[in-house]
């Protein structure tokens, strides 16, 4: 089995309304001195394969089909 | 006219939209649901709004992988006419079948309210029953109606008159750009719209400004 972690962040240029608001709120925590602040997600998934190509192949089919809208997104994929 | 209506778990605007295309076409819609492969021979296809699979993961991103979609897709490059209000706009973005994408609001708030909207283009079969520039009022109620596309994307659909409604001026009620309520594919039998026309069509709704939509269907249809 291999673990792998999919990241997923906006593109730059896309605006980014739920980071601005924790960018907000954090300054307003008193946490001074934070620049831009960006929201993404992050995907842990397990994989019944021991074939590292084949599981980066399949992760990439993953987020270009499914777990990232590319119009918007950008991902990375990390093999543990 | 003859029309589907698409249903999937979490759509909850199915039976406005029914109720809508019943009334103003005199035929009821057929219901296909998400697992179907071949759609029936209808002339127009609406996917309704709601909240498809909880807008888990992000806005419409996993209706638009169900196996109805493919038949959509094959029935929209046949030309059939193909409209998606509100998740069925997310739907659409997210499905390949329109330009763009629709992020959170820029007020993070979710809108329930009436907006006005301005008809950018009266020369689409969906628009031909209004006039170009006319303002009519129409209902939102969403969370991710903020649509965003890159410059390139933004530039073409302007300029292909892609773009088909317009937030009047001081009424954008979720940061989109350029004031975008709706867009239309460039072929024209595919528009996609945040607004619910299908919710301002009698006098019991205290307007009828939503009605030109579907009659201009209708007209395109008969003639």
């Amino acid at each position: 089995m291999i673990k792998a972690r999919v990241t997923v962040t906006l593109k730059n240029g896309v605006l980014d309304p739920q980071g601005k608001a924790i960018e907000g709120a954090l300054g307003s925590l008193g946490f001074d001195g934070v620049g831009q602040v960006r929201q993404g997600k992050v995907f842990d998934l397990e994989l019944a394969t021991a074939d590292r190509a084949k599981a980066e192949a399949d992760l990439k089919a993953m987020c270009d089909k499914l777990l990232a809208n590319t119009v918007i997104e950008n991902y990375t994929i990390a093999l543990a | 006219m003859k029309s589907a209506v698409v249903q999937l778990p979490g759509l909850n605007r199915d039976r406005d939209m029914i109720a809508a295309l019943t009334k103003i076409s005199g035929q009821a819609p057929v219901t296909v649901w998400q697992t179907e492969t071949e759609l029936p021979d209808v002339d127009l296809i609406v996917i309704p709004g709601g909240f498809s699979y909880g807008d888990y993961l992000r806005c419409g991103a996993i209706a638009a992988r169900m196996p109805v979609m493919q038949a959509i897709k094959a029935k929209a490059e046949a030309c059939v006419k193909v409209l998606g209000v509100c998740n069925g706009f997310q739907i659409l973005l997210e499905s390949g079948l329109l330009p763009g994408a629709l992020m959170r609001n820029a007020s993070l708030k979710f809108v329930c309210r009436e907006v006005k909207l301005e008809v950018a283009n009266a020369e689409t079969d969906f628009t031909r029953a209004y006039e170009k520039g006319q303002i009519i009022r129409c209902p939102v109620a969403h969370h991710d109606g903020n649509y965003f596309a890159d410059a390139e994307t933004l530039a073409a659909i302007e300029g292909n008159g892609q773009v088909v409604f317009r937030y009047a001026q001081g009424t954008n009620p979720n940061g989109s750009i350029n004031d975008i309520a709706g867009v239309m594919n460039a072929k024209g039998n595919v528009l996609g719209l945040m607004p619910h026309p299908e919710n301002l069509i009698e006098a019991a709704h205290g307007g009828s400004d939503g009605r030109g939509l579907f009659a201009s269907v209708l007209d395109v249809i008969a003639a």
